[in-house]
Formats: structure tokens, C-alpha cells, sequence
């Protein structure tokens, strides 16, 4: 990969603890995405996901190193960088479309009303919201609120979009059609997203690139998973495919043991260099077991990352 | 249901009224036994020793001066001698001035302390010792240094009402959602536009909630107040008639108070509801 959109390079963030020392939640993270790709960040509570998105949003600062996006280093929130929040963040004084409006009339200031109103009502449309325009956030149920802080975030045409487990709140059928939305968005906008989950099948399903993060205090970037599947994957028939066991398995065997016992088990781990793994080839083995699984690996460095 | 509830209710509270004003009017019937006396004497002692009535006005004693009141409220006999709507709208004028002035120190200085930690830590020490203090002890110093008493009573309205308000619109600011603020910072939103489409929407139930509690110790405040500096209004027309030995005229007062703190309140509430979103 020689386009690196966005380059986060060896960030820290460290909070004051007791008695004088500092926790340290994560340290020398490095990771890049290319302009157009989709990554999920998968790894247990607490290892710092939220605080990278944070940063990555230039909500929060990190306490060393630095967030490169599109050759430049950023410093603050930016337009370009759009946050889906996990518990949604809709103003509740404000209807669907004086949500979304508010979003446009930020970026566009100088817009009247009328051209405000009807770039909004485009997204709204978008997501599927057409005559819930006037509604208030409280009278939404958990799926439309979503779908308003997407419509939010799209209507302001950003160059990527960050999502902290926007569906976690949302039950499991909303949550596919929610996926299958975003999934659609995604691709026919070219947008680069950044996602935190939780849900293994949900990254599978959206991630062209999973982050494997081990636990904190002091997570680091375990692994890059390359997703295998084809692209034009549908959410229905994912699970047919020769190499989604493989990867489901991979990815909980991390969750499960691996992001506990990953600090001892490679001490030499180059933080800069973290593996990528492809698990097979596309249309090639199956790999089922764990054992087959690593052989397939390779743990070669990541080409977008040399030093 | 409710609608059954509701007419039950207020036929408790007419039954309740009803009972309260024919216990009044039993008590305060003629009963105590009469002295006799020579017919000069009696000219000069009152009802009460010569036909056994009762000090204490009844009900409908009450009720026909109310009803003289309520045809004539605006006359203006001289300073002893005004109509109540005359009383009143004193009152209200007063309230009503102090209480703006406090609105506009309040809100905009709590809205700087709930946004600044630096501001809120430094000011809390005073906020405090000030806080407790009764509004009438500010008299004093208030007659002293303004030398007007009206414009005094003022000031005391308008030192009792502040601290609410402010407190609140300090509470209201500084618990606005991460979240909230969180979307106005991705968003690129300035400040004083953050301010205004942000945070005052999200405090401004807080901040009414503040501005209904001030109204209400502001209207208990005044009746005191007019007592102590005189002149006009209902606090002072209560104790005018008190000197009067006019029980009744201070029943009707006591009343009218009570009734013009409840509309004050109901003004405010209704404020406060239109405001509120729900989550």
C-alpha cells in the first residue's frame, strides 16, 4: 500500500494514576489505513479503542506521537473526520431534519435555508427516514436515532467516517439492516471508516482490515487480519464461505486467550511492523484448526509501515 | 379514569373549602356574653364588648369587603389609602424589576462560571457565605448606601432572587451531555455558537427550574420588605391595616398574596415546560 490516507503514527496516552505514576492505557501504536478502506477495531474493554477513535476525531490529544490524515498532522475535530457516536449524541431539542440541518448549516455557513433544508432531506432520505422528518429524537426508536447520526455524519460529506460501536445498542435485525446501510454507503461513497466493535460477524461482514488489540493496561496493535472474503460479500450467505470459519475462529481464539497471554508469548513485537495476517488465499485452503490456521500466516512485515 | 379522578378531586377540595369556611363562621359567630354598661362606654368600646361579637371577621364579613375591593381597585385616596389592584401592581413592579436585573447578572455570569472550572472553583467560596444570607439583612446597607427606599427594595429582590438562578444556570452548564458538546466539537461549531445552540438548549431546564425558585422567594421576599421600608405596596398595606386593627383587610391581603405567587409560579412553570424536550 503506498496510499496511506491515514497514518497514526507511535501515539501514547497515559493518565496520571496514584500516588505520582502514570497509567499508560496504550504506547507506541502504529497503524495505517488506505483512502477507501473499511477497518474494525476489535480487542476487550479498556484497551484504549474509544480513546484511539477519540483521537483519531481530535477529540482527545494524544499524550505522544501524532494522527496523520491525508499528509498533514492534525490538531483538533476536523469536518473531514465525522464521528457516529455509540449512544447516537442526537440533540433532543432539535427534530430529525434540525439535527441533520445543524450538521449542514456547520459546514456550509453561508447556505440559506432553503439550501440547507434540501441537502439535509437528501441524507434523511438516504437512510431511509423520509417522513420522519419532523419527528424529535424521543419520539425514534434506537435504529431511526442511528440512522439520524448517520445521516448526520454522511451529510456533511466527510472524507472518513469514525464509528464507536454505533449498532451495540440496537437489536439484532435492526442491526443487519443497519449494516447492510452503512455497508451500501460506504462503498458507493468511497468512504474511509474506522469502526470499534465488539461483533466479530458484524467486522467480518464490514471490515476489509480487522485491528486485533490485546488488553490494557498497556494494549498494543497485536495483528492486522486482512479480510479474505470477496467484496461484494452479502450479509446472508457470509457464512457459506470457505474461509469464514477460519477467520471467525482466528479472530475469537485472539479475543479468548491470545490478547491475554500475546505480551509473553512475542516479546520481541515490533510495534511499527505488526503482522498482517492472511488467512489462506482466496478460493484456496480451508483452514480449520487453529495449528493450520498459523502456518497460513504470514508474518511478514506490513508493507505500509516501514520504518 | 382520569377524567373521574380529576372531578373526584375537586369535589374533595369544594367539600374541603366548604367545611373550612363553615367552621370560620361558626367560630367567629356571636356568642361571648355582654358586659352592661352605660350607652357612653359603649360608644366607645367596640362591637365585640357590647353585642358579644366576635374580634375575628367570619367569612362573609371577608367576603363583602373583598367584593368592595375587587369594584374599586385602582382608587387612590391619598398615602394611607389605595385601591389593592394600586397595591398589588407596587409589588409586582418591584418583584419584577429586581427580578429582571437578577436574570440578567445571573444567567450570563453562571453561564461563564459553568463553562469555566478555573471561574467556578474561584467563585464557589463566595457563592457560599453569600448564599445564606437573609435578603433583609442586605437592608441596612442597602438604605445606607442607595438612600432610597423603594430602589432599596429593589436591591433586596434582587440579591434574594440571584443565587438560585445563578446556582442553577452553573449546574445546568457545567452537566450539559459530553456527548452534546462532543457533536458541536466535530462539527467545527465556534464557541459563542456552541453556547447558543448547545448548551443553553440543554441547560435551559435547569436554568428555568432556577429562574421558578427565585420568583418564588422574590414574592415572599417583597411582602417583607414593604413592611420594613413602607409606602406602597401590599406588604405595606398589610401592616398599614394591621395598625388599622382592620383584621379583615388583612385576610383579603393575605389571600391576594397567596394568589399572585401562585399565577407568578404558573407563569414561570409554563416557561419551564416549554423548554423541556423529553429524552
Amino acid at each position: 500500500m503506498t496510499d496511506k490516507f491515514i497514518s497514526i503514527e507511535g501515539i501514547a496516552k497515559r493518565y496520571p494514576g496514584g500516588s505520582g505514576a502514570t497509567t499508560t492505557i496504550f504506547e507506541n501504536l502504529w497503524l495505517s489505513m488506505a483512502r477507501g478502506e473499511f477497518c474494525c477495531v476489535i480487542g476487550h474493554s479498556g484497551c484504549g479503542k474509544t480513546t484511539v477513535l477519540n483521537i483519531l476525531a481530535g477529540l482527545d490529544a494524544p499524550s505522544e506521537g501524532a494522527v496523520i490524515v491525508d499528509g498533514q498532522a492534525i490538531s483538533g475535530t476536523s469536518l473531514d473526520r465525522a464521528v457516529i457516536f455509540q449512544s447516537h449524541a442526537l440533540l433532543p431539542w432539535r427534530t430529525v431534519l434540525g439535527n441533520v440541518a445543524y450538521a449542514v448549516s456547520s459546514k456550509w455557513r453561508n447556505w440559506d435555508r432553503a439550501k440547507v433544508k434540501a441537502h439535509a432531506q437528501k441524507f434523511i432520505d438516504l437512510v431511509g427516514l423520509t417522513g420522519s422528518e419532523h419527528k424529535r429524537p424521543s419520539e425514534l426508536s434506537g435504529g431511526m436515532k442511528q440512522r439520524v447520526g448517520i445521516a448526520r455524519a454522511l451529510s456533511i460529506t466527510p472524507k472518513m467516517m469514525l464509528m464507536d460501536e454505533p449498532f451495540s445498542a440496537l437489536d439484532a435485525l435492526t442491526r443487519g439492516t443497519l449494516q447492510d446501510e452503512v455497508r451500501r454507503i460506504c462503498l458507493e461513497t468511497g468512504q474511509t471508516a474506522f469502526m470499534i466493535t465488539h461483533d466479530v460477524d458484524e467486522a467480518i461482514y464490514l471490515a476489509d482490515k480487522i485491528f486485533l488489540m490485546t488488553n490494557g493496561p498497556g494494549a498494543v496493535l497485536a495483528e492486522v487480519v486482512e479480510n479474505p472474503l470477496p467484496r461484494d460479500r452479502g450479509r446472508t450467505d457470509l457464512h457459506r464461505h470457505p474461509l469464514y470459519y477460519a477467520l471467525r475462529n482466528h479472530i475469537i481464539d485472539f479475543l479468548v486467550t491470545r490478547s491475554k497471554t500475546f505480551a509473553t508469548e512475542k516479546p520481541d513485537h515490533d510495534p511499527r511492523n505488526v503482522p498482517v495476517v492472511r488467512i489462506g488465499k482466496p478460493g484456496l485452503t480451508i483452514a480449520s484448526s487453529g495449528e493450520e490456521q498459523r502456518q497460513t500466516w504470514t508474518p511478514g512485515t506490513n508493507p505500509g509501515l516501514t520504518a | 379514569m382520569n377524567a373521574s379522578l380529576r372531578l373526584r378531586a375537586g369535589l374533595v377540595s369544594i367539600a374541603l373549602l366548604a367545611a373550612f369556611l363553615g367552621i370560620w363562621h361558626l367560630a367567629t359567630r356571636s356568642t361571648a356574653p355582654v358586659a352592661t354598661m352605660s350607652p357612653e362606654y359603649a360608644k366607645l368600646m367596640g362591637l365585640t364588648a357590647t353585642q358579644g361579637k366576635s374580634a375575628m371577621p367570619g367569612p362573609l364579613d371577608v367576603g363583602a369587603k373583598l367584593w368592595e375591593h375587587l369594584k374599586r381597585p385602582f382608587y387612590d385616596n391619598g398615602p394611607n389609602d389605595k385601591g389593592l389592584g394600586i397595591q398589588l401592581a407596587y409589588s409586582i413592579g418591584r418583584v419584577g424589576t429586581g427580578y429582571l436585573l437578577a436574570v440578567l447578572v445571573a444567567i450570563p455570569l453562571g453561564f461563564l462560571i459553568g463553562m469555566s472550572p478555573l471561574l467556578s472553583k474561584a467563585l464557589d467560596p463566595f457563592i457560599q457565605v453569600l448564599k445564606p444570607i437573609s435578603p433583609l439583612a442586605w437592608m441596612p446597607l442597602a438604605l445606607y448606601t442607595i438612600k432610597d427606599s423603594s430602589v432599596s427594595a429593589i436591591f433586596v429582590i434582587f440579591i434574594c432572587s440571584i443565587w438560585p438562578m445563578l446556582l442553577n444556570t452553573v449546574f445546568g452548564v457545567a452537566s450539559v451531555r459530553k456527548e452534546w458538546i462532543n457533536v458541536a466539537r466535530t462539527l467545527e461549531v465556534g464557541t459563542i455558537r456552541r453556547a447558543f445552540t448547545v448548551i443553553l438548549p440543554a441547560a435551559a431546564p435547569t436554568i428555568l427550574t432556577g429562574m421558578r425558585i427565585s420568583i418564588g422567594i422574590a414574592w415572599l421576599v417583597i411582602v417583607a420588605a414593604e413592611m420594613l421600608v413602607g409606602g406602597t405596596g401590599i406588604g405595606y398595606f398589610v401592616w398599614n391595616e394591621w395598625n388599622n386593627l382592620s383584621i379583615t383587610n388583612v385576610i383579603i391581603a393575605i389571600l391576594l398574596i397567596g394568589i399572585v405567587g401562585m399565577l407568578l409560579d404558573q407563569i414561570l412553570a409554563r416557561f419551564t415546560r416549554m423548554v423541556t424536550f423529553p429524552e
